[in-house]
Order: structure tokens, then sequence, then C-alpha cells
């Protein structure tokens, strides 16, 4: 099987047989990841760029080791070392870079929509690993793939993501995977993080902590950027973690068998007490497991036809 | 020499006029409007205009020409090449040039600029402030000896309400309407695209209708105070429509004008982060469309203009976060008018209102009426001519319009300007 398409952009155009293909298949490829020689020759040959913009640890290297566990050749290109500083557009240095014939670009980018705007201009495929505060897709798949594994199915969940849902890019992504999988999201935040617009998204708004956790099967917590501060959409560090990080004594409201997510970085005590991240409800390290799995998924299912 | 323009469906809102006539130029001027075959043709250039509709030269009263400084994007003369192309016999020129037209200098440079290509008359409008920076008065005075009709700070909004007193006082001296950007720059942030559904979805900082609405409500409310005269630009929000509308029932000095991507597009244009929509103020929604119509119709919107902003690949063929803001519409602006026109919306004597007597009246320009002895800027038109916009076609060096390969009904056909024919459809 192959997904009919060249780059994978968003979840937003994602169907949901699609996305229960690439479910499948990193189910498929997670055994691959425990064996003692975790390396299968599949993509023997192709060649993946990652081209960050953006620092990030765990996204780069999850892709780096899905492409090298699937024999695939990766080179980084970070904005530090690269072109960027000196003033090389975007497009000219994505063209470049497509002279070098990769097989697929894997590009994060701080500016929304910046891998639509190279999948339009580049034969080779395109992977969004976040752009801007636009989608994050590879993040909601494996979510999507944990919660499965802890769930057995995605369909009639209550999913609680819980921040700033305004400036996130994984909440977005989320918002369309589950809802497309037949759960029903709720967000909840501050008025200033939450606009009345993401209702047309087909999600609830609260903005209490309390009742989105209320009955819920999942709870997604968004790490909180420090910087927003500075922007008002907060007061203090103080009173965000008093009404909206997640306690122990919030888990009682949830459902019994309730999941606690985090996309990573965590910032300890300010969205997630530690005794929650810490916990046993949590599955925050098995995300970033199954983080390989789908990104060698997405890997495969793009550029591994024809061998 | 004396043109006669034979036949037409003479629309001339400034004589409530909408009756075919024989319309007679002489030395530049309207010499006579006559019912048809009274005036003779013997020895007369004649324009056989049967079919086709006559109006007061057409006058768009908001155009970026990047002259001085950004030739690459325009020049006065590809400009008023688009513009006469267009069906305009003259726009009025923002002052966001490099320099800044703060300054008689810069405003005799265009007009020496504008009369040196020859075709659309162009009417500098000069700053409000020193470097558009909103810190002092420019010299009005000044301007106005040179050729300045109106002060803007376009694009560089007022953000100082008493700046903005003492500017709409300053300019009342003078009797120089001041055109209002209206704009908190505070409220817009680092906004990209309307506030809505569109932009929450696209991850797109968004622009707030609000942004612009309190600005369009602080300077009606300074035009109360000063009895100055105000035009509000490019009005974009079912808000902004409402608010203009009650300081005119309370007899406010304001007019105010829209362009026509705020009437035919919305927040929806920019999906696909196509950056020829992005423009400021944004596209908005289907409800402000229907308001905005509204508001043309019921003249609380007193003119059409284009907001025509060339800008090239180096400014557009990039990221939509760093892409300029603008879009082109010399070249559609009359089509884009017209679509309404053929939908109900307005009537062909309200639309000529709106691209010609009122933008005249509102400048005080010469122009926007075909009464004899008026000055012989006349537009010729065919109401009916289906044709597809190709930008790869247009007079403009720029290509930033997203209005690409729609199909548009009506045309200019002649473009006269002081009673000389300028420019000229080919037929086919």
């Amino acid at each position: 099987m192959q997904l009919r398409r060249k780059d994978l952009l968003g979840i937003a155009e994602l169907t949901a047989e699609e996305i229960q293909l690439i479910l499948d298949t990193a189910d498929s490829l997670k055994e691959i990841s425990t064996r003692p020689i975790k390396k299968v020759p599949t993509l023997r040959g192709k060649t993946v760029v990652t081209l960050f913009y953006e620092p990030s640890t765990r996204t780069r290297m999850s892709f780096e080791i899905a492409a090298k566990r699937l024999s695939a050749d990766t080179v980084n290109l970070t904005v530090a070392a690269s072109s960027a500083v000196k003033g090389e557009t975007l497009a000219d240095t994505a063209y470049n870079l497509e002279a070098m014939q990769p097989d697929l670009l894997i590009i994060r980018h701080q500016a929304s929509g910046a891998p639509y705007y190279l999948a339009q201009r580049l034969k080779c495929g395109v992977v969004n690993a976040g752009d801007g505060l636009h989608e994050h897709p590879t993040q909601a798949l494996l979510d999507l793939m944990t919660v499965r594994e802890a769930k057995g199915r995605l369909s009639g969940l209550k999913v609680a993501i819980i921040g700033d849902i305004a400036h996130s890019r994984v909440a977005r992504s989320n918002i369309w995977a589950f809802t497309k999988m037949g759960s029903e999201v709720t967000v909840a935040g501050p008025a200033t993080m939450l606009p009345p617009y993401l209702a047309a998204m087909g999600v609830r708004l609260v903005y209490s902590l309390e009742e989105a956790v209320r009955g819920a099967d999942v709870i997604m917590m968004l790490r909180l950027q420090l910087e927003r501060m500075g922007q008002w959409y907060l007061s203090t560090l103080r009173e965000y973690s008093a009404t909206f990080g997640l306690a122990p004594k919030h888990l009682a409201l949830a459902k019994e068998d309730v999941i606690i997510m985090h996309p990573g970085p965590i910032n300890r005590g300010v969205e997630i007490s530690p005794e929650v991240a810490d916990g046993p409800y949590s599955v925050i390290l098995e995300q970033v497991t199954n983080g390989v799995a789908v990104r060698m998924a997405v890997l495969l299912l793009l550029i591994g036809g024809g061998t | 020499m004396s043109l006669l323009i034979t036949g037409g469906l003479v629309v001339d809102p400034s004589q409530d006029l909408e009756e075919v006539r024989d319309l007679l130029i002489e030395q530049g001027r309207i010499a006579a409007l006559e019912p048809p075959g009274r005036l003779p043709s013997e020895g007369r250039q004649v324009i056989d205009a049967q079919g086709l509709v006559v109006t007061p030269g057409l006058i768009d009263m908001h155009v970026h020409l990047r002259e001085p400084g950004e030739e690459y994007k325009e020049t006065i003369a590809t400009g008023t090449l688009a513009a006469v192309r267009g069906g305009f016999t003259a726009v009025a020129a923002m002052p966001n040039t490099k320099p800044v037209n703060d300054n008689a200098a810069t405003t005799r440079f265009i007009l020496d600029q504008a009369r040196r290509a020859g075709l659309a008359r162009v009417y500098p409008v000069a700053a409000i402030s020193v470097g558009l920076k909103g810190e002092a008065l420019a010299e009005y005075a000044d301007l106005k000896a040179a050729g300045a009709v109106a002060l803007s700070d376009d694009g560089r909004p007022v953000m100082n309400a008493l700046l903005m007193r003492r500017a709409l006082e300053y300019a009342h001296t003078f009797e120089l309407p001041i055109i209002s950007h209206a704009e908190d720059l505070d409220l817009r942030a680092d906004g990209v695209m309307h506030e809505g559904v569109v932009s929450v979805r696209l991850g797109l900082k968004g622009i707030p209708a609000a942004a612009e609405e309190v600005m369009v409500f602080r300077d009606v409310t300074l035009a109360q105070l000063t009895g100055a005269r105000l035009h509000i630009a490019h009005v974009s929000t079912a808000g902004s429509v409402d608010i203009i509308r009650r300081a005119k029932a309370a007899g406010v000095p304001v007019t105010a004008e829209t362009a026509p991507h705020y009437f035919h597009l919305t927040e929806e244009a920019v999906e696909g982060y196509d950056t020829n929509a992005k423009v400021n103020p944004p596209l908005r929604t289907t409800a402000d469309i229907a308001a905005i119509k509204t508001g043309l119709a019921d003249g609380t919107l007193d003119a059409i203009a284009s907001d025509h902003a060339p800008h090239s690949s180096l400014e557009k063929d990039l990221e939509f976060v760093a892409a300029a803001f603008g879009l082109i519409g010399l070249e559609t602006s009359l089509g884009l008018t017209l679509q309404l026109v053929h939908e109900g919306v307005i009537s062909l004597s309200r639309a000529v209102a709106l691209l010609s007597t009122n933008p005249a009246k509102i400048l005080r320009l010469p122009g926007g009426t075909l009464a004899p002895g008026a000055v012989a800027d006349v537009t010729i038109i065919d109401l009916h001519q289906q044709w597809q916009v190709d930008v790869h076609s247009f007079a403009s060096k720029s290509r930033n319009c997203p209005f690409q390969g729609w199909r548009l009904k009506g045309k200019p056909r002649y473009t006269i300007i002081g009673g000389q024919l300028v420019w000229q459809a080919d037929q086919g």
C-alpha cells in the first residue's frame, strides 16, 4: 500500500482511511525498533533531507532514527549552518537541495504554510515537521497511535486538549486528527489563547480545566510558551499553573483509565505537575517511542514504492 | 481639432443624465452634449459609440505608483499606462514612495514624471506627517501649492490621536482632505490576514475587524470635533460601514471608499497561502461583503478605488508571513465594479458616480462630469464585452493580482484625456 500523495503537509487534508493506513503501518513497523539489529533494508538508496529552521531535538532525531531504521541515507540541514543566515530565500535553498536529488524533504519552519510553499514548487516529496502555528501532522499521528494502543479504538473517546490552543500547531493537527477518527474534542484555556473561531473546527470550547477533563478518556497538555507573558496572553506563571496546570486532584474527574499526554518538552510545574507527568496515567514517553514508528510509516508510505 | 462621440449612452450622474447623446469635444473641453444627430460630423474626428456607454473619465483615487524609489515594481509611466488601459483618466498617487512624498520637490517630481508619460492625470496625495513617521506635520501649504490634492499616511497609520486632530485642523486651513488609513497597529500586532475561522485553521495570525473599526470611529469623532474633511480609505468591514453611515447621518464631513477586492473576495482566498490575497486591510467575510455592497448602494460608501499596490516576486514569492501586503487593481477595477451592475447591486449611474463623479468631488478635481465647459476626460465602455483576466497581458510591471483567470463582463474601449484619445482597445 502507498499513500496516493507526494507530500504529507497536514492532517486537515488526510482522510480517515489514510490515517488508518498510516497507523496500521506504524503498528507493524514498531517491532523493528525492539530488535537487536534495528534496521531493515526497505529504503536503501533513498535520500531523506531534514531542513529545520527552528530548534528541535526530538522531532528531528525521531525522523532521523526512523529513516535510518529503514536504511535511508539522511542529511540534516539546520538553520544556523545553512544559507538562510546569508539571506537566501526558502525557495532558493529548496531548489538547491532538490538539485542534489533527495527523495524526501522534511521541513520545520516558523512560517505557517512554508511546507505548502515548497510542495508546490518541488518535485520531491515534502513532509511537514511543524510549520508555524499551523500543523504538526506526525505529532498528531503518533498521538493517535498512542491512544489507539491504550484504548483499542479512536472513535467515541472524549479528548481534552488544554493550554495555548491559539499558538499550537500540535493542537490544530490533533483537533483534525481526533475529530476525523470520531472522537469528541474539548479544548480549554484562558480566552486569550482560545479564539472562538475554533468552534468551526468542530470542537467544544471551555474556559475551565476541570470542566474539560470531566469524563475525559484522554488529557493532552500543551507546552506553555513562556514568551507569551510579554504579549499579555496571561498574567503570571503562578496563576496559569494554578488555573490551567494539571495536578493529581484533576485526575479524579476524568475516566478511571484516563491517559495523560504531552508533546514535550515539558515545563514541569507549569502546565503539568511532576506527579502527573511521571505518574501511572502518563504515556508521555510512549508517545516518543511511537513517534519513531509513525515516522517510519510515513517515510515508507511516501517513498517506499517501487522497491 | 474637434472630436465627436456619437450615439453612445451617456451616463453622467453629475447631471443626472442617462440617455443617448452625441458629445462634442473642442480644445480639450466638453463643447456640447446634444440628442443624436444634431451636431454635424463634417470636419470632425468621429467615434461611433453606438451600443457603448460614455462616462466622465474614471478616477482611481487610491493607487501606489512606486516612483520615486521602487521603479522595479512600477513607474509613473507603467502605472498610468495600466490606468488608461483600465479606463481611468486620472489617479491619486499615495505618498509612501522612497523618498516619501512629504515635500514640494517630490510632489513636483511626480507631476513632472506624469507629464512626461503623457497618459493618465496624476494627482499626488502628500504625507500627513514627515516621513510617514507620525511625529511632525508636513508642510501642507507648500504641498498644496506644488499640486498635492489630499494628505494621507496610507500604509503607516497615524497612531497618535492628537497628531491626527492637528492634522485635520491644519489641513482644513488649506482646504485639503485627510485620507485616513484606519488601522490600530497595536491591535493588528503581527497579524497577516483577517482574524476568523480561516486564520485559525491556517495557523496565521489574525487582524481583527476591530483594528480598523476603532480607528474609523476615532477619526470620524475627530472630524466631528474639528469640522475638517475626512475621507476613510479602503473600508473592509461591516462595522466600519455602520460607523460611517451613522457619522454621515449626524452630519460629520466624512466620505469613504472601498476596493473591488473587498466586495469580491473573502478570507477564503488566502487558502493555500496565496500571497496575492495578502492585503491590508485583509479580505474579510461574506457578511462584510454584504455590508459593503449595501454601503455602495445606499450612499454610505462614496467611491471605489483599487488601492493598486504593485509588488514584484521579491516581495510576493515568499512564505505567507514574509510576503508584502498589497495587490494590483487598475486593470480589473472597472470590470469588477461592473459586476455589481450586472448583479443588480448598484445601477450603472451609481457605478459611474463611485468611479468618477464622487472621487472628483472628494478631491475637488476637474473632471467627473460631462457638462459643457468641463475638461474633456471621457471613458467609453463596452458594458457587455466578456473577457478573462490575464495578468501577463497587464501594462503594470507587477503581477500580484488575485483575480487571475476570472471571467468578467464589461471593458473600457476608449480613454480620452483632455480631448485626446490616449488609449483605444484592440478591435476584434
